[in-house]
This record gives structure tokens, sequence and C-alpha cells, in this order.
């Protein structure tokens, strides 16, 4: 049954294409009549460059695939062969592999602005919940690709994480041996994340950014000032403080494309390996699984994580617990506790503006202790750093954990009406 | 007698990086692939000296002559040695690896990406930091690589390096000051003891330019990266420029 209230173009082709297809009552919903705050500021550029390095990933990663072998035998020469005989090769690969950081340094801005502005508070719960598993999804997504290579890194990494099943009690060592496929890791693991990784997972993460978007288009965008700007519409119903996405925001967002596009272009043409952040040097070296490389460390976005695991260094017996298994909890609580951050937050107040003194210090230490969780996680430890990455993971879930009771017993500042400046 | 104390070292390296023990690369060059000549130079000692045992199993002679500006003649001509080879060929070797795990315990690694897992000045270093040591199985040992089982190829440009004790004024880790004659004492200073038919600096240059074409095989798109991001930024740039007017006219009427 057709909507009869649609939004139909008058006449000519538009025209027959809304009474077969609802395109201008979509353009309508999602763009020329989406209300969003007119107080955005720098923090809410990084949703729609996360869209444009997702884009940009497809598409690479497409052209990628037509020149990739997907085996043991040829996969690393078959990226060599992309570097320097397909035309323009180089370029399509380091857009990949620079757009994988890129698309964690997007995203973790992204997700800090939801922590500053409370995003994620009623009624955004699903809009960060779906948000949340892109994020889960990704890192998955980005595990595998780096396997593609077939460099020492990529089959030492994957080494590393995949061992990281085999500590769970009872079924871990059968739960790595059928991720893997094989017996170590192979060709065949290889073979199978190249599925994962080029189709199974891209498609998830497509559909979740889908349904990302329709929730938060659903309820409407927070705003820096975290207010409500559908409680005051002018007659036509209209909010306020709201200006439609389109032309308002797309104009504005090009210009911050532009500025991304700028820098994002430095590091592909001038340092594609990011100081070896981005291209660990190991990697140039085809897998060898007989020569383990001196220092193995995840690449810099998984470092954080990687720190929190390192850090659980002690058993607790009495359970029956090791410390690997521990430290395989930790680092997975460590991004399920992000999954109830909602039900954490008890303040009456979204924005960090208006919170009070201890949300503001916690959520610093918070980001601190993740900066230097993710500096640690990428060196070797000594028994110093380790105590100092154990006190970051517990500075790290002090601010999940307490955020029940410094978010409610603290006194907030009051919410003004209209959005500011 | 001839600057027979010619402490090659000295001459290359900020001495604060001259140490005892000595450091893995003590000796730092900055590779530049726009100079051709160095890297034509570079491509020809490769493949007189070093391509009998280092493949360069992604690097074509092709591509080598086009971005190095070479002929393809010249490049038949005097760069493959091989009749197996042809000009579109990758840099492949003849030599089988088990005759090289044979000889010499292991197989020479292929060099196409060695720059980009070990750096210039590792491979500047190695070359510059052969010398003699009878208790080793070719005669020769190296600061980079202690016990390296590749013997010194370019000793006849290079002449017969030694590790000596001798003074230097330069400042020594670990070795103490003479008050007197200012002078440090080390034993782990290398110098040239016969020459070879190169002079040191020019050796030194021959060096340089082997490690400059091994950095231009690492990555030889590089060259086009480097030709293409000019153009790229700067239309990045503008086109930053309209979206910003763009947008200011747009939220002229947002208040």
């Amino acid at each position: 049954m057709a909507n009869p209230n649609k939004a139909m173009a008058e006449k000519g082709i538009m025209r027959w294409v809304d009474e077969r297809f609802p395109a201008t009552q979509m353009v309508q919903d999602h763009l020329t009549k989406y209300y969003a705050p007119k107080n955005f500021n720098f923090f809410y550029l990084f949703g729609v460059l996360a869209l444009l390095v997702l884009i940009n990933q497809i598409l690479t990663g497409v052209w990628l695939t037509m020149s990739y072998n997907p085996s043991g035998e040829g996969a690393f020469a078959s990226v060599e062969y992309i570097m320097r005989d397909v035309e323009y090769g180089w370029l399509i690969r380091y857009l990949h592999s620079t757009g994988a950081s890129a698309f964690f340094v997007v995203i973790y801005m992204h997700m800090f602005r939801a922590l500053l502005y409370g995003s994620y508070k009623a009624p955004r719960e699903l809009v960060w919940i779906f948000g949340m598993t892109i994020y889960l999804l990704l890192m998955a997504e980005a595990f595998m690709g780096y396997l593609l290579p077939w460099g020492q890194m990529s089959y030492w990494g994957a080494q590393v994480i995949i061992s990281l099943f085999a500590t769970i009690p009872f079924i871990g060592p059968d739960l790595a041996q059928w991720i893997r496929g094989d017996f170590l890791i192979s060709g065949i693991t290889l073979n199978r994340f190249f599925a994962l990784h080029v189709v199974a997972l891209p498609i998830v993460i497509l559909a979740l950014v889908v349904l990302h978007i329709i929730a938060l288009h659903e309820v409407g965008s927070n705003n820096p000032d975290g207010i409500n700007i559908k409680d005051k519409k002018d007659e036509a119903g209209k909010p306020l403080d709201g200006i439609p996405f389109h032309p308002y925001y797309t104009v504005k967002d090009l210009v911050g494309i532009a500025i991304f596009l700028f820098v994002f272009a430095v590091v592909v043409f001038y340092f594609p390996e990011g100081g070896g952040y981005f291209l660990e040097r190991p990697n140039f070296e085809p897998a060898n699984p007989m020569v383990t490389p001196d220092h193995i460390a995840p690449v810099w976005y998984f470092t954080p994580f990687y720190a929190i695991l390192r850090a659980i260094t002690f058993d607790i017996s009495f359970l029956g617990l090791k410390a690997e298994f521990l430290g395989v909890l930790f680092m997975g609580g460590a991004i399920a506790v992000l999954f109830v951050l909602p039900w954490l937050d008890r303040s009456p107040v979204r924005s960090m503006r208006y919170k009070g003194w201890m949300s503001k210090t916690m959520l610093a230490i918070f980001a601190l202790s993740f900066v230097v969780l993710g500096v640690l996680g990428a060196i070797p430890g000594t028994p110093i750093r380790t105590a100092v990455a154990q006190l970051c993971t517990v500075l790290y879930f002090a601010f999940f954990l307490l955020m029940p009771f410094y978010s409610k017993l603290e006194k907030t500042k009051p919410v003004p009406e209209r959005v500011t400046g | 007698m001839k600057k027979q104390l010619f402490a090659l070292l000295f001459a290359l390296v900020p001495f604060t990086a001259m140490a005892a023990p000595l450091p893995p690369q003590p000796f730092s060059m900055t590779p530049d692939i726009s100079d051709e000549a160095s890297l034509q130079r570079g491509m020809q000692l490769y493949t007189n000296y070093c391509m009998g045992c280092h493949s360069l199993e992604h690097q074509r002679f092709s591509r080598a002559a086009t971005d190095l500006g070479m002929p393809q003649d010249l490049v038949e001509e005097n760069l493959i040695f091989s009749s197996q080879l042809a000009f579109n060929d990758q840099m492949h070797i003849g030599m089988q690896p088990g005759d090289s795990v044979n000889w010499f315990g292991v197989s020479p690694p292929d060099l196409t990406l060695f720059n980009r897992i070990k750096g210039p000045d590792y491979i500047y270093s190695y070359l510059l930091g052969f010398y003699r040591d009878p208790s080793q199985p070719l005669g020769v040992n190296n600061i980079v690589l202690e016990a390296s089982a590749m013997p010194n190829v370019l000793e006849p440009l290079q002449g017969v390096q030694e590790m000596v004790c001798t003074e230097t004024n330069r400042p020594v880790e670990g070795a103490e000051l003479d008050p007197l004659t200012g002078m440090y004492q080390s034993c782990e200073v290398l110098q040239v003891t016969r020459p070879g038919s190169m002079e040191p600096e020019e050796f030194e240059e021959a060096v340089y330019d082997l490690t400059n074409f091994l950095v231009y095989v690492g990555e030889p798109s590089r060259l086009q990266a480097q030709a293409m991001a000019p153009k790229v930024l700067i239309f990045i740039f503008i086109f930053g420029i309209f979206a910003y007017f763009l947008k200011r006219e747009y939220w002229r009427d947002v208040h």
C-alpha cells in the first residue's frame, strides 16, 4: 500500500519514478528535510569522513582484488605485482593501506565525540550499539585484511591473535584450529580470510552503516549542547535550531572533506609507510613460518587493547584462570563494556559542557590512558611499562565502571533552552 | 707512504655514531632517487658485482631502463649478461638455492625489498663495513652483521680493509681520552691497509650509488608518486577554497 501523503515530484521523469519508488520522499527524509542542529562543531565531521573512507576502501579494494592472488604461494608476489606492474597499482594499494589507518583515526574521533556530548544516551542507544558493532566488525575486517599481503608481520600478527582464542579453557585449541582451518596459519587461512575480508564482512558492515544512519535519522542528531532541538519548533513544525542537512551540512562537510583529503593525500604520496606504523618494515619480507620476527606488534589501532592483554600478568588460581586467558577476557571486556555505555551514564544531562567536574576529569583520564596504552602496546614490554599498562587498564575500566556513581553524584550545570554558538 | 692510516669511518659519519663497540649502522646516507646518473651507476655496480648471487625478483630491466633514462640497446648490451634473460624480464639469477646453501651456508636473499625491510643506512653501512678477519670461513667479517656469510665482493674496488688499533682525535664511545695528546685510543677503527682500484672517497660514492639503486628498486613508484603529488595537492587545495566560499555563501542565512 503506497503512502498517500508521500512527497512526489510535480512532473517529468521523477514523477514517474516517485509513483514506483519513494525517491523524492527519501531525499527529503534524509537530506533536504532532515533537520540537523545548526551548532555542529569540528567533532561532527568524522561521521561523514568515515563514510568517505568506507567508500574509498570499497572502491580501491575492488580494484586490488582484480590483481591480487589469494594463495600462500602467490599472495606476496602479487602485491609487488600490483605495486610495480599494474597501472597506478601503487596508488590504489596505498590508498587502501592508508585508508585502513585513516578509518580508525576518524572512527576514534567519531567515538570520542559521542563520549564528549553524550550522543549514546537515550534515545540514541541503538545508534550507539549499531556503531559499536560496526567498530567491532571493522577490527575484524582490518585484522583479516592485514593477513593478505602475506608478509612476516601479517603472518605472525595473525598467529598471535588467533592463538588468543586458544587460551579459552576446554574449547580453545580446537576453536583456534577451526578458525585457521589448519594446524598452523597457512594458505587455507589466507583464503578464508580473503573471502571474509572482501565479501562477508563488507556486506555486513554496509548493512550496519545503513541501520546506523536510519536509527540516527529516526531520533535526530545530537549536538554539542546535548539538548533536543525537536522540543522547540516553529508553526510549520520545523525545529527552530535545525537546518536542512542539505544544502547546509553538505557544503560545510565539503570543506572538511577537502582538508581531510589534503592530509590523506600527503600521507599516501609521501609517507605511505606511516613511519613504520601503517606498513610495518618486517611486512616487506614474505611470510616465513620458520622465522619469528624480533618484535611482533599489532598495527597501531589495535595497540591499546594489545597493551591491556599484556598488562594481565597474574593468574587467579582459585578460579582456575590463567593469566593468558584473563588477558583475553580483559581485552574483550574493554570492548564489550563500550556496548553498555548508554546504561552506565546516569547523568541528567548529555553534553560534557553541562556535566560536573568528575565526568570531565574521568573522560580526560580515560582518553589519556587510552593513548598511553596505545603507545605501550606498540613497543616491547619492560617491568615498568607493564606496571604503567596495568595502571592505565585500571583507569580505562574505572571510567566505565564508576560512571553510574560519579555521573549521578556530581552537580550538573543548567542546560540552556536553545542551542548555543 | 700514502695515508695508510686513513680511517674510512671518520671520513663518512657524524662521529658521535662511531662507537666502541660499534653500533650496528655507523654510516648514514640520504638517498636521492631523482639522481639518474647515480642510479645508473648503482645499477651497473649491481649487475656486475651483486647479481651473481642476489636476484631482484620483482624488478624488471625494462622498468629500470624507463625510470632511469637508459635506452633499451644500452641496457641489453651492458647490463643483461645472461642469455636466459630478456629486456622485459625481472632480474632473476641463475644460481640455484641448493648450490648457494652448499657454498655459503645460506641462500643469498632477494634484494628487491631489502631497503624497505632494513633501510638505506643498513645497506650503506654493511657495504662499507667489511674487514679482514682470519677467524671467519671466508676471511672477512662485517661490522653490521657479525659473521656474515657474504664475501667482500667489492674488495677489488675498496682495497683491503682491516680493523685496527689506532689513535683518533674524535670521541669514541667507551674509549678514554688521553689528556696529554687529546686523542682517543680505539681498537675498532676500520682502515684501508692496501689500496684497491678506487680511492676511498670514490669507493664511498660507488657504495652510495649502489645503495641509492636499491632504494629505488624497493619502491620504483616513488618517482611517480613524487611527480604526481603536487598536482593532486594543488587540486585538493583549490577545491577546498571553492568549498569554503560555497559554504560561506550558504551559511550567510543561518543565525
